[in-house]
């Protein structure tokens, strides 16, 4: 019994560093691969530069200071449409989601405007606003509100209502009932809406940076393309994954962090 | 209201939409007696239940709990635990309690269902039994006079099941608790309660008083007494069709 024991727990330790290395095995032989061949002449260099080639792109723009700063003004789109668009989301999906009078009102009306592909606004958005900060933080803000909303909305709104009725029997006041049963109850719905949003506001402010900017690294990637700056433009496209995936990665910490219940399985007793 | 009085029950109808649920229910329930509450299933025990705790108001009638008829002194307990899994089983008691020593009072109830050890976990780290323990626990917090019991052990298995059923019974006798126990065993309600209370459709109610100290062949007794009661206009008619 013992011994069973101390090889399971010894076979997990094993187990550890090998699960948490093995996505990285495919991006690491991909770029090796890529490298080799860019060295060997087999890629052109107009076609695909190599990836030191990118790197040292990336080190000559960060010294020069220009990564830095498209970077840094990126972020502030990114943040503060996802604030303004998520803020917007969750407060419509609270009151549809507690008032029933609200959602009559309005639920019909946001359903018809989501359908409507926030990206095709882009020219409408520039007739409005101009080029300027304004514009492309709208943009973000109006493609991020949906998931949040959507998901908001529907979190509160299917709340085991068995759970409300015991808040009842606890003659809970309404905030409390907000506070101790529906949100913990909507969060995870919330999350994913959050989480969802993350991808929806580097994808919309890519295409917004590209179309009109004089900003920001989806300016940059064009910029970029206008000189043929192949190894800038790919530099841009890298950029953009390591955000995306550092994004999801902060997404999920924060998962786990608030969610704590539901990953404590029966395994940790 | 009677002197000894808990619950008063006094003509009480209940109508959702063109259902009616109650009928002209009365029922008088005594300080500190254990009732059972049978019936066939959507007979309207829960809703009967439900309109005692306050959750719901009648059509007409009256229902007066206490002498000053708050719903505080009443907790309910249900088939599903309705814990909140996103609290551990500490803050799961304390949820709903107002007074400040309220970690200690949970730590004592803990031991007395006899889960001192998981205060930290949360309600999906614990069995079926474990969870209607636990929401025992958490129905007594609030040292309650009146405990409302909706099938709450109809989800476990027998064993357990039997266990629950002994606590339960020992908490209220130790408490001097008064209890209405909706079930659909009469086993159950002819080992548990001091009366037991067959509800059937229009106004018809038939109860049956238990006796004290009861042995299993009294329990047996009372039980299939019970049974034909509720049972018992079909039972004939399908033996003279
Ligand atoms: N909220 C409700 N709305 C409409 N009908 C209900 C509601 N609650 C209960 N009923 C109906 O009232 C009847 C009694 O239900 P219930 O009290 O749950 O019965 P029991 O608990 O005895 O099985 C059933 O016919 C049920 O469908
Ligand atoms: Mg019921």
């Amino acid at each position: 019994m013992q011994d069973s024991l101390t090889i399971a727990r010894k076979k997990r330790k094993f187990d550890l560093p090998v699960t948490k290395l093995l996505p990285f095995l495919l991006p690491i032989i991909l770029i090796l691969f890529w490298q080799v061949s860019s060295t060997l002449g087999w890629l052109s260099s107009s076609v695909l530069p190599s990836p030191l080639a990118v790197l040292q792109d990336g080190i000559k723009l960060t010294q020069s200071g220009e990564l830095p700063k498209n970077l840094s003004i990126s972020l502030y789109r990114a943040t503060v449409g996802l604030l303004i668009g998520g803020g917007v989301g969750f407060i419509l999906g609270f009151i549809n989601g507690m008032s029933k009078t609200c959602r009559l009102l309005f639920d019909s009306s946001i359903q018809m405007f989501r359908n409507i592909p926030h990206l095709a606004l882009i020219p409408l958005i520039i007739l409005w606003l101009g080029i300027n900060e304004s514009a492309k933080i709208s943009l973000v803000a109006i493609g991020t509100m949906f998931p949040v909303y959507i998901n908001t909305f529907h979190g509160i709104s299917s709340v085991d209502p068995d759970l409300i009725e015991m808040g009842k029997s606890y003659e809970l006041s309404k905030s409390q009932m907000f506070f101790k049963i529906i949100f913990p109850a909507a969060l995870p719905q919330i999350l994913v809406g959050i989480r969802y949003a993350l991808g929806v506001m580097w994808t919309t402010l890519i295409v917004a940076e590209t179309i009109s900017a004089s900003s920001g690294i989806g300016y940059m990637a064009n910029n970029a393309e206008d000189f043929m700056d192949m190894e800038t433009v790919i530099l841009c496209i890298v950029v953009y994954a390591i955000l995306g995936k550092i994004s999801d990665l902060v997404a999920k910490s924060f998962e786990s962090l608030l969610l704590e219940w539901q990953t404590t399985g029966r395994s940790n007793v | 209201m009677n002197k000894n009085s808990m619950i008063e029950i006094k003509n009480v109808n209940k109508m959702y939409q063109n259902l009616t649920a109650l009928e002209n229910v009365n029922l008088n329930i005594n300080q500190g007696e254990f009732i059972a509450l049978v019936g066939m299933s959507g007979g309207g025990k829960s809703t009967l239940l439900r309109l005692i705790a306050g959750l719901e108001k009648p059509t007409s009638g009256e229902i007066t709990v206490g002498k000053d008829n708050s719903r505080s002194v009443m907790r309910m307990m249900f088939q599903e635990d309705r814990l909140l899994p996103w609290m551990n089983v500490l803050d799961n008691l304390s949820f709903g309690s107002k007074d400040k020593n309220t970690k200690a009072h949970a730590k004592e109830l803990l031991d007395l269902v006899e889960l001192g050890d998981y205060a930290n976990h949360f309600p999906n780290q614990l069995s079926g039994g474990q969870k209607q323990r636990i929401a025992l626990a958490r129905a007594l917090m609030t040292n309650p006079k009146v405990l409302l019991l909706d099938e709450p052990l109809g989800a476990l298995d027998a064993l357990t099941r039997r266990k629950m059923q002994d606590l339960i019974l020992d908490v209220c006798q130790k408490q001097h608790l008064t209890t209405i126990l909706v079930t659909h065993d009469v086993d159950e309600a002819a080992r548990m309660a001091d009366r037991i209370v067959v509800m059937k459709e229009s106004t018809n109610y038939y109860e049956e008083d238990c006796p004290k100290n009861r042995n299993a062949g009294q329990i047996g007794i009372v039980a299939d007494r019970v049974l034909n009661e509720i049972l018992g206009e079909k039972e004939i008619q399908k033996q003279t069709a």
